[in-house]
């Protein structure tokens, strides 16, 4: 045996307690603190309280022993806090912890008892002993009463300077928890800068607890600036690296990695001096210094000898972290799945340890089986699939699946070996294991996808299987299959018709891909498939609820119905192929997520702002550029590159894009442009909006004739504050707009619209028509029409308020119902005149107004334009906008054209400019012209969108401008701005995801959605 | 003053004329189904108010049944629902082992490892890496070991009030305070039945009076004034052999992990060396804080100022692309029939590369498929068992003597009417090698610096089986 075996042995002979020994009890129960639990009577606090307030120490401490046993198994005894504060002055060391102990518990829960302990704790800061000035500071801050906090300011300040440093670094992490109760407190009293002072701080514990104190402050100030990093500051910090313990390595080299060099030669003297850091036991040390190697290592020139030795360096560690414990290697893992993406040069040659052993948790084993994707290349393939087919015979289902699925994936990797994957996968498929074959259903398909017309031999076989075909997923992509080979499936028809007959029960992915297939088949085989068609046409535009599936189902109708050629175009398109590159993560993303390797974000593989509480205002952290040659890593796109301009960031990932036609099965697997299709298929609901822009507004302009033909019109301005802040009062809206309210009869429209101008209004804005919001019938003849507008940052409703009825109406008031965007009238209506029969008075999207009169009050509802409500300063952070963008799930988007637009894309974004709708980012690929879209709405919801304008082509006679609008969560359409706008909550929490593309009739209905989810939200 | 009947009324006048899909108000997280068919989450309720943050919040210590038999919270307390999430995924999982190291809760994250059937389970509000969470809960655990020699429910509620002293003296804040052995003994001291009596006798303490003097030294890892009668320096080189074998008996992968255990009593400030016969085959290493790592990069020797006491001095790893030797091998021959009730099981063991050294406690097991029922074996060595609940065949072999070579001979019966078993089992082994390491490492010599006495040296090596696997 080992010196230390042996040497343990004889230990636990000669002192070790040995437990937990029944026949102990008698005699043992003195010895351990099991005998704390034991007293669960009733009067056990009784009994406690006795024992605090006697007069012998050791019973005394026994007692509180007693208390704080009582209080780790999460008993309450902060009845008892009086009497245990009284035993804290003593001399004992022991029972003065223990005294502290329960201090920090339960001080929260009697704040005025806590301040008996005050005088002690300052006392005890005076001690002579460091360990009790240490320990009274560090109490003190962990005792979260504000009142207390106050006595701990002087202190403190004298901790922070004390001679020794043990004090001292307590000190500093207390600044720490002080700020977390009283930012503003350690504010004024300087303490931050004492805390920048301990950074130069001769001994390298305090430095690090200092870095550790700053950065956790600094977390909740992110442009605080507090860890301001220059060189002077990074070399005091790589100089206490060296010295201080494991924890403080990892604060300075996570603080490290927050800096960014000023050149390579800065930059490779870092990593040169962080290196050493690999060879740490911790594995956190690792990590965090492998993530300040692979950020620094962005800069520095690839010819350079040092890049390439930094590369060999890096490989031992990580595979020495998978020898580590599983929780370990599984950060680990999740870890080298982001490395390997960024930098596949570094473990390449490391398959093996990536090799899954059977007893491995089955968190490691799919995170293995992840990164062997990754890793096989042409060299290996041949072991890797000799591997993933041992790991498809085992025994854990979950495993399985992964693995089947990797055998696919390989294919598509590494085109070398797709044959063998083939077969692979079909001696899988005849294993008749039934979770086997569904999974190897899947994936074939994708194999499909990436080489057509190759492996059609093995349909046979797959057919065969169909009855066994349980899940959504298989069921699909074995539908997928029969459609796009039906012209060589002979009873095509007779598969999908099996199919059809539970077209209810299915998921909506099986109804969607039936639906295609179906006329994917009837467009190949036209002849004998008219009644197939017919059927899952109607299944789907009829008997359906769900909009997705009745909207494809409307496309396919009107295709099939107006033109059959075009409808083969679409539907039988040539689809782009699928690669790998499909798994990867997106670029941008995969920067910041290097940026943040060994958090929880690398682990989630989302960037933090995603998912993490408190960090809303964390700054996206991008890798630094790289210097000296040429060989810039990222920019895939040329042009993006040359100018500065970051549209770049805007992924050109092919997930950006769905195709309406054919993939839902693998949503994210398009890369490339869109299918040019998409542009042939505008629908009938933006037929509503072909006048485009400026006919819409032209229109406006001239102003509705009914209205300004009217003889006995008041107007009325009136403000309408959005939020308490918009409070521009409603009653102050006479002296804002005298003219108009003052001259009865002589305004008009054209004076409305004039004085709008003149308030603000920046030309070219969308000013919608007014509309009858309460007919003359229902409100005994008073009738309101209206239209709401937005000037100058303010919202306004102007009303005409015509009297009908034959006598005079008064006593005018205007009170909203509540809704969804806290509109309320800024101030009373005031209608200082009598209406007069037959007088109308001017000058109010769903709003519920009840109008009194004299007679009887009316309600009424009313729509107001959305855009009244993009508020001025819509225009997002490019980075943000791009972080927000990446955020939200594929799901959350969906797209559609607006037909007949006659602008190029500037005139579109300066239009919806206008309108407050701000251009964030644009780019061109490929003639279309990409507008990145974002707009606030009063109560703080963004909206993004995406704008493709695809420029004119030169055969028609007017050149048209598709613009494809696709955006997140609920959608609406904006009949006024002609652009369709989806709503995302501020939490980006899903609502609903529609498209809408049919009628009229739908969009309307629509509006009213919206204001439906936004009622609901409220209530 | 006007009232509108009722917001409901009104709502349901207003929205009547259209008829809307429900909608369903978001109270769960989005998970998104990705690519790989696993549940991704998507984003959180964002919290009310910012959160203070901390590294490590609160600990809970669980046991197997799934009790909570210890909390505790550095900072505010947190209610031990939030341990409900932790016992959701325990339950999905299908073995203790597999409950995911990380949980996201809407508040929370639940960082936690299974160690000793306790899961010591760490709540963290804000972002804070994962590792170094790990890192110190695997701390929290060796230094329970090292106090109480066992780390088990029953000892750690044996001395809750140390274990409760203990936590806080690690932890500050959420920040790590004092994690090393040396310091943390001399702050509270080990409990042992003679310190009890004397303190229960005299009254006196087990929390130390003095700072820790190792606290902030150059040398934070030991103590100074270190006194012994027997000087001694004794170092443990142990390998453990990953494998996995192939069904032909090839080789597919093999690594080890090695280290170097020391066992280190010596008087004052010792200044150590230890040099290597062959250290270039220790190029990924990991090194205690001790290690002067200047010089081993640039001379190969280990230099360094011992803590007092056992300590790991380095631990290394020498991966796949080396050659590594494999000290046994296997015939084995598992083949059901299709259509038969029986199945054949033939397993002999004989060493392989083990440079003439007797391989010992050698233990044989696998998981046999769910189809068998039970297993009648013949054994020319040992004992076995087969437990017909687990499905699992356990092998005692102990020494294999390579003139008569062990085997385990004979049939297993499968569950009348069930179909060929689809999966194979693996054969997973254990032994050990005395006197070798079998990467082939060999210390030089050891020398010391520093003070004038001779110390008593001594040097083991070891070679033990880790994920040792034949596939068949």
């Amino acid at each position: 045996d080992t010196w230390i075996s042996t040497q343990k042995k004889i230990h636990s002979q000669l002192s070790l307690p040995v437990y937990p020994l029944q026949e102990n009890r008698q005699f043992g129960s003195k010895m351990t603190d099991s005998k704390y639990f034991t007293t669960t009577k009733k009067g056990e606090i009784f009994e406690l309280k006795a024992e605090l307030n006697s007069d012998k120490k050791e019973k005394k401490k026994e007692a509180v022993k007693k208390v704080i046993a009582s209080m780790t198994v999460g008993k309450d005894v902060s009845a008892l806090f009086p009497d245990v504060v009284n035993c804290m002055q003593t001399d004992n060391l022991e029972l003065k912890k223990l005294v502290y102990l329960y201090l920090m518990n339960y001080a929260k829960s009697q704040p005025d008892m806590a301040i008996m302990a005050v005088n002690t704790f300052v006392k005890d800061c005076e001690d002579p002993n460091p360990l009790i000035r240490a320990l009274a500071v560090r109490t003190m801050g962990c005792i979260r009463v504000d009142k207390i906090t106050e006595y701990l300011c002087e202190p403190l300040r004298k901790c922070l300077k004390d001679e020794d440093p043990y004090v001292r670094k307590t000190a500093a992490v207390c600044v720490a928890k002080l700020h977390d109760i009283n930012a503003q407190l350690v504010e004024d009293q300087g303490f931050l800068d004492t805390l920048k002072d301990l950074i130069s701080d001769s001994n390298p514990m305090v430095v690090a607890n200092a870095v550790a104190a700053l950065s956790e402050i600094a977390e909740s100030h992110p442009n605080s600036n507090l860890l301001d990093l220059n060189p002077q500051t990074i070399n005091k910090l790589l100089t206490a690296l060296n010295e201080c313990t494991e924890w403080g390595q990892i604060f300075i080299l996570d603080c490290l990695a927050n800096y960014t060099p000023r050149d390579d030669r800065e930059s490779q003297s870092i990593c040169e001096r962080v290196t050493p850091r690999l060879s740490h036991a911790n594995s956190a040390v690792v990590l965090s210094a492998v993530k300040v190697l692979m950020k620094f290592m962005e800069m520095l020139p690839k010819d350079l000898d040092y890049y390439g030795t930094l590369l060999k360096k890096l490989a031992p560690p990580l595979v020495t972290l998978l020898s580590a414990e599983p929780e370990l290697q599984y950060v680990a893992l999740r870890n080298i799945n982001l490395i390997v993406q960024r930098r596949p040069e570094i473990l390449k040659h490391e398959m093996k340890v990536f090799f899954v052993k059977y007893n491995d948790p089955i968190y490691v084993k799919l995170e293995k089986l992840d990164i062997m994707i990754r890793l096989a290349s042409q060299a290996n393939i041949a072991q890797v699939l000799a591997e993933l087919k041992e790991y498809a015979t085992e025994v854990d289902v979950d495993f399985v699946r992964k693995a089947v699925r990797a055998i696919g994936r390989c294919a598509i990797k590494v085109e070398q070996s797709a044959e063998r994957c083939v077969s692979t996968l079909l001696d899988l498929i005849q294993t008749k294991v039934n979770y086997v074959v569904q999974e190897a259903i899947v994936v074939i398909k994708d194999i499909f996808r990436k080489y057509p017309n190759k492996y059609e031999s093995v349909i046979a076989t797959l057919c065969e299987n169909l009855d066994s075909l349980d899940e959504p997923e298989a069921r699909a992509a074995m539908i997928w299959i029969v459609g796009e080979y039906a012209e060589r499936i002979d009873n095509a028809d007779e598969l999908l018709e099996s199919f059809l007959e539970g077209f209810h029960d299915e998921s909506t992915q099986v109804q969607l891909q039936l639906l295609t297939a179906i006329v994917k088949l009837f467009l190949k085989k036209p002849t004998e498939t008219q009644e197939l068609v017919q059927q899952v046409l109607s299944l789907a535009t009829q008997d359906s609820d769900n909009p997705d599936l009745r909207d494809r189902g409307y496309i396919y109708w009107r295709l099939l119905s107006t033109d059959p050629v075009a409808a083969k175009e679409v539907v039988l398109a040539e689809k782009p192929l699928i690669s790998e590159e499909t798994d990867l993560i997106e670029p941008t993303l995969l920067e910041e997520l290097i940026c943040h390797i060994g958090t929880l974000a690398s682990v989630y593989h989302k960037p933090p702002s995603a998912f993490v509480e408190g960090s809303r205002g964390v700054q996206h952290k991008r890798l630094p550029g790289s210097a000296g040659s040429g060989e810039s890593v990222e920019s895939p796109d040329p042009g993006a590159a040359a100018t500065e301009t970051p549209p770049a960031v805007i992924p050109s990932q092919g997930d950006l894009l769905g195709d309406l036609l054919n993939l839902d099965l693998t949503p994210t697997t398009t890369t490339g442009p869109p299918p040019p299709t998409t542009s042939g298929m505008q629908m009938g609901a933006m037929d509503l909006l072909s006048g485009g822009l400026d006919s819409l507004v032209g229109l406006l302009h001239q102003g509705p004739p009914s209205l300004s033909a009217s003889p006995s019109t008041t107007t009325l301005g009136g403000d309408i504050g959005g939020n308490p802040a918009m409070g521009a009062a409603f009653g102050a809206a006479p002296a804002t707009m005298p003219a108009s309210f003052n001259a009865p009869g002589s305004g008009g429209l054209d004076d409305l619209f004039d004085l709008g101008g003149g308030v603000g209004m920046p030309m070219g804005a969308l000013n919608p028509p007014k509309a009858v919001w309460l007919p003359a019938m229902k409100a005994k003849g008073l009738e309101i029409s209206g239209v709401f507008v937005r000037r100058a940052g303010v919202i306004q409703m102007e009303m005409t308020l015509t009297n009908k009825a034959m006598s005079v109406m008064t006593d005018f008031a205007i009170q909203f119902n509540r809704n969804s965007f806290g509109l309320a009238p800024a101030g009373p209506l005031q209608i200082l005149t009598p209406l007069s029969p037959n007088q109308s008075i001017e000058p109010l999207n769903n709003l519920q107004v009840a109008v009194k009169n004299n007679i009887d009050v009316f309600y009424f509802s009313c729509q107001y334009p959305i855009s009244m409500l993009f508020v001025e300063d819509g225009k997002m952070e490019r980075q943000v906008f791009l972080a927000t963008w990446k955020d939200i799930p594929n799901d959350n988007e969906s797209q559609f054209q607006i037909k007949d637009c006659h602008l190029n894309s500037d005139a579109a974004s300066n239009k919806l400019q206008s309108s407050n709708i701000f251009t964030i980012a644009k780019r061109t690929v490929e003639g279309q012209d990409m507008l990145y879209q974002s707009m606030k709405l009063t109560n703080g919801i963004w909206v993004l969108a995406e704008l493709r304008v695809q420029a004119g082509n030169p055969n028609y006679t007017v050149s048209s401008v598709a613009l494809a609008v696709r955006s997140l969560l609920c959608c609406v359409l904006l009949l006024t701005s002609c652009i369709s706008v989806y709503f995302e909550d501020q939490h980006f929490v899903l609502i609903h995801n529609q498209s809408c593309l049919n009628s009229p009739t739908f969009i309307l209905g629509r509006w009213k959605y919206l204001m439906v989810i936004q009622v609901y939200r409220k209530h | 003053m006007l009232m509108f009947p009722s917001d409901s009324l009104i709502t349901s006048f207003v929205y009547s004329m259209s008829a809307l899909p429900p909608f369903k108000p978001v109270t769960s997280y989005w998970f998104r189904l990705s690519q790989n068919g696993q549940n991704e989450l998507l984003c959180f309720p964002s919290p009310a108010s910012p959160p203070p943050a901390a590294m490590i919040h609160s600990l809970f210590l669980i046991n197997a049944s799934g009790d909570i038999f210890l909390e505790k919270h550095w900072k505010s307390v947190v209610s031990r629902s939030v341990c409900d999430y932790f016992f959701e995924a325990q339950e999905r999982a299908s073995e203790p082992e597999n409950v995911p190291p990380v949980i996201p809760t809407p508040h929370h994250y639940l960082i936690s490892v299974l160690r000793h059937r306790i899961y010591f389970v760490a709540v963290i509000q804000s972002e804070v890496p994962p590792l170094f969470v790990i890192e110190f809960l695997h701390r929290v655990v060796d230094t329970f070991q090292d106090y109480f020699g066992v780390c088990t429910e029953a000892a750690i509620k044996d001395n809750v009030v140390v274990v409760y002293e203990l936590l806080e003296e690690m932890l500050d804040n959420g920040f790590p305070l004092a994690t090393e052995s040396n310091i943390l003994k001399e702050l509270i001291k080990p409990p042992t039945i003679l310190r009890t009596m004397v303190n229960t006798i005299t009254g006196s303490t087990n929390v130390g009076e003095q700072l820790p003097t190792g606290q902030l030294s150059v040398v934070p890892w030991r103590r100074t004034g270190v006194k012994y009668t027997n000087n001694e320096a004794y170092f443990d080189v142990v390998e453990e052999i990953d494998a996995i074998i192939d069904k032909s008996g090839s080789t597919i992968t093999a690594e080890i992990q090695g280290v170097i255990d020391a066992c280190v009593k010596l008087t004052g400030m010792p200044d150590l060396t230890l040099s290597f016969m062959n250290p270039r085959l220790l190029d990924d290493v990991s090194f205690h804080p001790c290690v002067r790592f200047k010089r081993w990069e640039a001379e190969r020797i280990l230099s360094f100022i011992p803590p007092d006491g056992n300590f790991r001095l380095l631990s290394y790893h020498v991966s796949s692309q080396n050659l590594v030797a494999i000290p046994v091998y296997v015939k084995h021959n598992i083949t059901f029939r299709e259509g038969s009730s029986q199945g054949r099981f033939d397993l002999t063991l004989g060493p392989k590369q083990t440079m003439g050294k007797a391989v010992e406690a050698v233990l044989v097991s696998s998981q046999l498929p769910r189809g068998v029922l039970n297993a009648n074996l013949n054994a020319s060595q040992g004992t076995y068992t087969f437990d017909p609940v687990t499905k699992m065949l356990t092998w005692d072999v102990g020494k294999i003597n390579p003139q008569k070579l062990p085997s385990l001979k004979g049939s297993m019966n499968l569950q009348a009417g069930a179909s060929k078993p689809d999966e194979n089992p693996t054969i997973n082994i254990q032994l050990k090698i005395q006197q070798m390491a079998i990467s082939g490492l060999k210390v030089n010599r050891l020398d010391m610096y520093g003070e004038k006495y001779k110390p008593f040296k001594g040097i083991k090596y070891m070679t033990k089986a880790g994920k040792f696997q034949v596939r068949t």
